[in-house]
């Protein structure tokens, strides 16, 4: 467990990591909490040549409400997310999130941004981001870039970010009054990456019409899943148990999973209807207090 | 029974912190890899990415090139010192380092040795081997077609059948199942598991040239037979050997066999002269050393109309790998899974079993077992919850039925064991009351009717430990005795050196309270050392729960021998003669004058400072003990289960677990031995297997996919226990470590089946993972 030799880079400012990444090219890596590159790097699937570790740059680590969204700082870990009154509050379903990634150790290092940076479709946070509409701040040598997460993630392990672009900010829309959200997740074990996830966040009007929803799926398919049929045939419905149970069945047909160690894929497809019909009671139900 | 001595003697009974928590919790252990010595060197190993392919080519130039390398060893080289293959512990050879072609994904191919383990790490990638693909197999079934690739070329024996064995009387039995009312079945996989202790294998090889000796640090758990195999593979002098096992970080049978890491890193050290460490990645260890079960297994019990038990058959195919490297008695190529009759009284069975071999890694050893007594336990507890079923009897009332009475011990059970002692009911009665059975199972039908899943397990097993009496038990003609040498220093404090080896179980603790019982000196004041080669006794070490057996009976004998010369000593003391003298636990004293007593301080100091004329100074004994027979352990698991239908979930609702190993020497040790072997129990059932993709690669290699139990995972274990002291052990005791690993899988499996009995499921194959059960119910049409 031991890899190849690398060089250290470690930047004060974002503009010297951009530096660096432009100087290194497509052999740098940006380092952050390090609990998904470290262990490639370990294994020798990955090989950077050169880790630019942006943990020392001040100022990325915050969450506050601002303009309208939760600003998530760049360098925001899990741990942070899991002990701030503000997500407590407010943000349960980011709670619901953070609370089932990996085990403490990992989350006292882990970060928001590197979760969603690394592109894996196994990772909990894209699809709590994909149902709450997030957006992804990146700062490159030409500037800042506002991604929207729907286009984020392209393939497995790519996402939307150019090779000299770091992600300084995560902005997610300040949910209405009448909001509500959850993230389920079943793992073969407490640390474990998810057979299946899925997170739905809704708005819902007076007579309990669903005004928004969104619907995220995990490690269901080569990238995380927006459910957007599912999420269509709620929109403008009172939530209940049949209109919750087609939105399930449709969430369903939307996942694309793959038979694998965590289940045959007919299991997951079945795992993403119950797990749907759950987050979506319990997202009402949350949505109403 | 057993006087009870005071707490601050401590003897058997008292539940006396371990003497080696406080090292172990302030992070001062001592493990292999904390030995670093001067200028020790590191080496790394070369492993196979294929599970059959012909060697065509080892080009190590590049690597020797990377400045710091100091040498790579391939088996050509082994070969040319007659030591590219070695042994197995079960007659049978393995590969060191490959010659002509591997036999398994991470087969062990060339040995790095470098200033640094970053340099050997880079060097390994550097080492380039060329590979043909040979065909892969994979399938035990089809180890034995006619189309299946042969293997073992080296063998002369040109097929993949390892061995058959059987015991029992075939023609009898089959007789009573034609005649038979009731006929049961059940073909029950016990998958391939792995030990995986937190500790990975490892050590470091030290010769010093000009002493001519050669000292091995080692992951072992049984360093006096790994001397000695040492001695005759290397052809090393024994006495120009010593091996220290220093702390273990669990073993769990993991530790039993000899490596071939541990031999290039000996061989290194010899060519080098220098000491050479060797530490396996979590990975090395889960892909190529000892895993356990792979049986396959077909149970079937034949039965009256009402239910008395009649006869039991078995057949049984054994996935060995690439090389029977199973470490158990040579008498017992199925290991003691002749125990597969179980709790109950019936006169007639036979067993059979048959080896072969496999494109995967080489095993298999007893993972916290005395030699496939957890399968045979699995099996019969299976089979005869089946066999329930097929009445549509209540589990519990069947067993009760068949249980062997009290009064018919010693029990010679069908296959040839005597069961020492037993009360099986006794245990049986404690379980129910404890878990509340009757109103469980009106819940359960309650539950039924709403449509909600519920199920109770119930494991009535028996165990076989404490192998064994030289007459039939030796592991590669060692006979399994085992030993324990105890010196009184003059003040009277303790020195107590074994044969065995802890790995976790807490021998430091234990082996000092059977001190402090037979001869009253305290716990506190007796220090326990095992593991190295130089200073204790020679035993076989600790495995298959024969510590307390086998060593803790040499202990007691060891202190009675003591305690023989003590009185001798007394006598002198009080001028009297040895007729005269009582003895309590710590002294002793003039028959009706308990004033006039001399404690066994006393008595130490004299031994060194006035010791009657004509006797030997000293104060100390060796015991080399044979024990007449095994031990029967045995108790009641119940287990309670729901089951989320969306999901397959399972959940252990509760646990209860009743054991009884006879007298007890330290109930929280045993208590925390039965929390361990309970949640390893747990992962078997719900979580654990290597398996391997039709290529033979390794599924389950890491711990992202061979999962370890958590606190999260692991339920509430409530635990009980009845007391059938062993009648043939010094002091009563029966070994206790391994009973909830051997009788907890069936609980679980119990439990869930009978959760969905209902809908006609008989048996589910472990591990249990939630998608098997949603795929049963949506097969039974009980989700849509
Ligand atoms: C044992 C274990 C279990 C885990 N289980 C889970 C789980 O259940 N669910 C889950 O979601 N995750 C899990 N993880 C992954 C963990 O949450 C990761 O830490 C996370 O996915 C990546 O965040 P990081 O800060 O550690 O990123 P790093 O590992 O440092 O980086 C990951 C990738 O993102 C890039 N990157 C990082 N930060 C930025 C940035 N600011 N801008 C641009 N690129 C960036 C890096 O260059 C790298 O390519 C687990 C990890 C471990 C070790």
């Amino acid at each position: 467990m031991i890899p190849p030799a690398f060089e250290y880079l470690r930047p004060q400012t974002i503009p010297e990591a951009i530096a660096f990444l432009q100087q290194y090219g497509d052999e740098a890596k940006i380092l952050s909490g390090g609990q998904s590159l470290i262990p490639m790097m370990k294994f020798r699937l990955a090989r950077p040549g050169y880790l630019i570790d942006i943990n020392r740059i001040p100022g990325l680590s915050y969450i506050k409400e601002e303009d309208g969204y939760l600003k998530i700082g760049g360098l925001t870990r899990e741990a942070d997310l899991e002990n701030s009154s503000l997500i407590h509050s407010k943000y349960p379903i980011i709670l619901d999130t953070a609370r089932v990634i990996a085990d403490p150790q990992v989350r006292n290092m882990a970060t928001l941004a590197g979760n969603l940076a690394h592109g894996d479709p196994a990772n909990d946070h894209p699809a709590t981001m994909l149902a709450l509409g997030a957006r992804v701040v990146a700062v490159g040598p030409q500037g800042e870039r506002v991604l929207p997460i729907e286009s984020f993630f392209v393939t497995l392990f790519t996402t939307e970010l150019q090779h000299d672009e770091i992600v300084s900010e995560i902005r997610i829309p300040v949910p209405p009054p009448g909001s509500g959200g959850a993230y389920l997740k079943l793992e073969r074990k407490v640390g474990d990456f998810a057979t299946a996830g899925v997170a739905a966040q809704v708005i819902v009007g007076s007579g309990g019409i669903c005004q928004q929803v969104g619907i995220g799926l995990t490690n269901v398919g080569a990238t995380p899943i927006k459910a957007r049929k599912a999420e269509e045939s709620l929109c403008g419905k009172k939530l209940d148990e049949t209109t919750i149970a087609q939105a399930a069945q449709l969430a369903a047909d939307e996942a694309e999973p793959s038979s694998d160690l965590r289940g045959p894929a007919e299991y997951k497809r079945g795992l993403v209807k119950e797990l749907t019909l759950r987050a979506l009671a319990r997202a009402y139900e949350r949505a109403g207090k | 029974m057993i006087c009870r001595t005071s707490p601050e003697v401590g003897g058997m009974g008292h539940s006396i912190k371990r003497k080696e928590d406080l090292r172990f919790i302030q992070g001062k252990g001592n493990y292999v890899d904390d030995v670093n010595l001067p200028d020790m060197v590191y080496g790394h190993m070369v492993r196979s990415p294929y599970a059959h392919a012909r060697l065509k080519g080892i080009n190590t130039e590049n690597a020797k090139q990377l400045p710091g390398v100091l040498t790579v060893i391939t088996g050509e080289d082994l070969a040319k010192a007659n030591l590219a293959w070695m042994p197995t512990l079960f007659f049978d050879k393995q590969m060191v380092l490959a010659t002509g072609k591997v036999l398994f994904q991470s087969q062990e191919v060339a040995f790095v040795v470098a200033e640094d383990p970053y340099i050997a790490a880079d060097a390994a990638e550097l080492v380039e081997v060329d590979y043909e693909e040979l065909p892969v197999l994979v399938d035990p079934h089809k180890a034995l077609d006619p189309d299946a690739p042969i293997l073992r070329d080296d063998r002369e024996d040109k097929s993949n059948h390892i061995f058959h064995w059987e015991v029992g009387d075939r023609a009898a039995t089959d007789k009573v199942f034609e005649d038979a009312e009731v006929k049961a079945k059940v073909h029950a996989v016990f998958q391939r598991c792995h030990p995986a202790p937190l500790e990975t294998c490892g050590c470091v090889a030290d010769h010093n040239a000009a002493t001519g000796r050669l000292t091995i640090y080692l992951t072992s758990q049984a360093p006096h037979a790994h001397r000695t195999l040492f001695a005759i593979v290397g052809g090393i002098p024994e006495n120009n050997i010593r091996v220290i096992s220093p702390d273990i970080g669990g073993g769990f049978g993991n530790k039993v066999p000899i490596y071939p890491g541990y031999v290039c890193a000996v061989v290194a050290s010899l060519t080098l002269g220098r000491p050479v460490k060797w530490i396996e990645t979590r990975s090395e260890n889960l892909q190529s050393t000892g895993f356990a079960r792979d049986y396959h297994m077909t149970a079937e019990l034949a039965a009256t109309q009402d239910g008395k038990i009649q006869a039991m058959r078995v057949k049984t195919l054994a996935d060995h790998g690439a090389f029977n490297a199973a470490a158990q008695p040579t008498k017992f190529p199925a290991g003691l899974f002749s125990i597969c009759t179980g709790a109950y009284d019936y006169p007639t069975a036979f067993c059979e079993v048959d080896g072969v071999y496999t494109n995967k890694a080489p095993g298999g050893i007893a993972y916290r077992c005395s030699f496939r007594v957890t399968e045979a336990a699995y099996l019969i507890e299976r089979a005869v919850d089946v066999l329930a079923q097929e009445l549509k009897t209540d589990p519990v009332e069947l067993r009760r039925k068949n249980f062997i009475s009290p009064e018919k011990f010693p029990y010679k059970s069908p296959l040839g064991w005597s069961y020492d002692s037993g009360d099986y009911d006794a245990a049986m009665k404690v379980a129910l009351d404890t878990i509340g059975y009757d109103a469980l199972r009106k819940e359960q039908q309650e539950k039924r009717a709403k449509g909600e899943l519920m199920g109770i397990g119930i494991s009535s097993f028996v165990e076989v430990v404490g192998a064994g009496p030289a007459h039939t038990f030796d592991i590669a003609g060692i006979k399994m005795f085992d030993s324990c040498e105890i010196r009184i220093h003059p003040t009277g404090k303790a020195m107590c050196r074994m044969g065995t080896k802890s790995q976790g179980q807490g021998h430091e603790t234990t082996y000092a309270q059977i001190v402090a019982q037979e001869l009253g000196i305290p716990a506190a004041d007796v220090t326990v050392e095992e593991g190295d080669t130089d200073t204790a006794p020679y035993g076989l070490g600790t495995y298959a729960s024969r510590s307390t057996p086998v060593s803790g009976a040499a202990t007691a004998m060891a202190a009675r021998k003591i305690r023989d010369k003590a009185k001798k000593i007394a006598a002198h003391l009080l001028e009297c003669s040895e007729e005269d003298l009582d003895w309590e636990p710590g002294k002793f004293f003039v028959k009706g004058a308990p004033s006039k007593a001399k404690t066994i301080q006393d008595i130490a100091f004299a031994a060194y400072t006035n010791m009657p004329e004509g006797m030997e100074a000293g104060l100390e004994a060796v015991d080399y003990y044979d024990p007449p027979n095994l031990t029967f352990p045995f108790g009641t698991y119940i287990c309670v289960v729901d089951i989320d239908k969306g999901t397959g979930e399972v959940k252990v609702r509760r646990f209860v677990a009743v054991d009884d190993c006879g007298n007890i020497i330290n109930p929280m040790i045993v208590e925390g031995q039965i929390h361990g072997g309970l949640t390893e129990g747990l992962a078997i059932a719900f979580m654990q297997q290597i398996g391997y993709d039709e290529n033979g690669n390794v599924q389950g290699g890491t711990f992202m996919d061979y999962l370890l139990p958590t606190a999260v995972e692991t339920p509430h274990w409530e635990t009980g226990k009845t007391c059938t002291p062993s009648p043939h052990h010094p002091f009563g005791a029966k070994g206790v470590g391994e009973s909830p690993n051997v009788g907890s899988p069936a609980a679980f499996v119990n439990a869930v089946v009978d959760a969905l009995s209902h809908l006609g499921v008989k048996h589910i194959d472990m591990p249990i993972a939630p998608w098997k059960v949603w795929n049963i119910l949506k097969e039974k049409g009980a989700v849509n």
